[in-house]
């Protein structure tokens, strides 16, 4: 568990210094919110319909912006070979710099979405459930992320072809984020979307470490 | 009839049960205090390694002894680096086994990878922390109690005591290279794997390493390396790796027939 601990900070304490990732995903994130009534027209209520998928769909593109870097930046300067050696198992590993890349991704998309989420006219009824459901789906996005990250390791322009692979797979989470707010905003429960989106998040807890260690030894033989 | 028969089936199955080998594996509680707990050997026989569909070596055999050394030694391109990734557990032998104690790798290969220390051609020197930084990462992922100090202590035998505070960014190819050496004495492991330690290295440093190196032996621990360089290893086996390339096997002149262009 130390070992755990010390690697999440090692990649944290990475992750601040250079900087970048953290504020590119969360400014590309409001950048390509703010682009949809410029797109789509100012009227308010069109605006608030399409506020949820457009909030979940910006921030699916905004998780996979740096993904590619998950494990590309220690596979080339030959710090991955070495995680591999340690007492660390590989799936520790993966769990260790996903989770890493979702504090630093994911969690200011969480607190970036309410805002703009006022300034696409959605019912403060929905805000409640528009965190709560990034908060339980990016962590999905970002292991989902994590086994696109690690299967494409080693491949030319590892990057498009990792959005196609991953894409596809982000659908199901799309589907019930943006569902959870909708049903609020009609005065449904949201309760059945959020209850599969957790299913989905612990189906994705214990499988997408495992399928990315493999995919991380295949990349290093 | 089946009291009479009874005998015989007994010694029957004594005979089966003593000769599948059960009892040597039963614990011998008497004979564990008198004799030591054997030492570790690190051995490989008939190992076979393809690369796509190249043939890097085969049959290749190496045994490495507490304190020993085994010197890996060949033209580029013949393997050197590939039996290190083996020996490591990053390949697996495409035939052939690597055993730690007569045990296969394997069948634990958890197990062995806390035994290696590797430095391969990559210093895996992250630019933005700095040099003790980077190395207290590895001696805390290596369980060291008080990782920093051990990083400045590594730090200090390596000779470099100086570049403590420095980014790895601003850090020089023998500094970063010195740092990845300080690496495999921040955390103890009993087998290091060493591909071209002295690649950047000055004179001095290469003189620091066979201290170092000379001194890990001393505790019973083993060194496999591979170099161009000379580097003082007394009493180091050496391993042809050419010997086993199929393009030495299927000429009659080993050595002549490989290519000339080493010298790069």
């Amino acid at each position: 568990m130390n070992r755990f601990l010390t690697l999440v900070g090692r990649d944290l304490r990475l992750a601040l210094r250079q900087g970048s990732d953290a504020t590119i995903a969360v400014m590309f994130f409001v950048l390509c919110v703010v682009l949809f009534p410029f797109g789509v027209g100012p009227e308010p209520n069109i605006l608030a319909r399409i506020a949820a998928g457009v909030i979940w769909v910006a921030a699916l593109l905004a998780s996979l912006l740096s993904l590619e870097r998950l494990f590309l930046t220690d596979y080339e300067d030959g710090s991955l070979e070495l995680l591999a050696l340690s007492a660390l198992p590989m799936e520790a590993v993966v769990l260790a710099k996903t989770l890493a890349h979702w504090l630093v991704t994911g969690v200011p998309l969480i607190v970036a979405a309410p805002l703009l989420a006022v300034l696409l006219n959605m019912e403060p009824g929905g805000f409640g459930v528009l965190v709560l459901t990034l908060a339980v789906g990016t962590p999905i996005l970002s292991l989902i992320g994590a086994i696109g990250a690690a299967l494409t390791l080693g491949a030319r322009r590892g990057g498009v072809l990792l959005s196609l692979l991953i894409l596809p797979l982000y659908i199901p989470v799309l589907i019930f984020g943006a569902g959870a707010i909708d049903a609020a905003l009609t005065g449904l429960t949201p309760r059945p979307h959020l209850l599969l989106l957790g299913g989905l998040l612990a189906g994705a807890l214990p499988l997408a470490p495992w399928a990315g260690a493999a995919a991380l030894r295949q990349a290093m033989e | 009839m089946a009291v009479s028969f009874y005998p015989l089936s007994y010694w029957r199955h004594a005979a089966l049960w003593y000769s599948s080998g059960v009892i040597d594996r039963l614990p011998r509680p008497q004979q564990r205090h008198e004799v030591p707990p054997p030492m570790p050997v690190f051995a490989g026989t008939d190992l076979t390694c393809l690369r796509g569909d190249r043939l890097v070596f085969t049959g290749l055999d190496f045994r490495v002894a507490p304190g020993g050394a085994l010197l890996l030694l060949g033209p580029n391109g013949s393997g050197k680096s590939s039996l290190l990734r083996v020996m490591a557990g990053f390949l697996r032998p495409w035939r052939g086994t690597l055993a730690w104690d007569d045990l296969s790798v394997a069948e634990e290969p958890d197990g062995h990878r806390r035994r290696v220390h590797y430095v391969g051609h990559l210093d895996a020197v992250k630019p933005v922390m700095t040099a003790a930084e980077n190395l207290a990462f590895w001696a805390s992922l290596g369980g060291a109690a008080d990782p920093m100090a051990h990083a400045l202590s590594a730090l200090e035998r390596l000779g470099v005591p100086h570049i403590a505070g420095v980014p790895g960014r601003y850090l020089s190819a023998g500094q970063k290279r010195r740092l990845n050496l300080a690496r495999i004495l921040a955390a103890p492991a009993p087998l290091w794997l060493l591909d071209e330690p002295t690649v950047a290295l000055d004179r001095a440093a290469v003189a620091l390493l066979e201290g170092i190196i000379a001194e890990h032996r001393a505790g019973g621990g083993m060194v496999v390396l591979s170099t161009h360089a000379d580097i003082a290893l007394p009493g180091a086996e050496e391993l042809h790796l050419d010997d086993f390339t199929p393009l030495s096997a299927d000429d009659e002149d080993d050595e002549d027939a490989l290519p000339e262009e080493d010298a790069a």
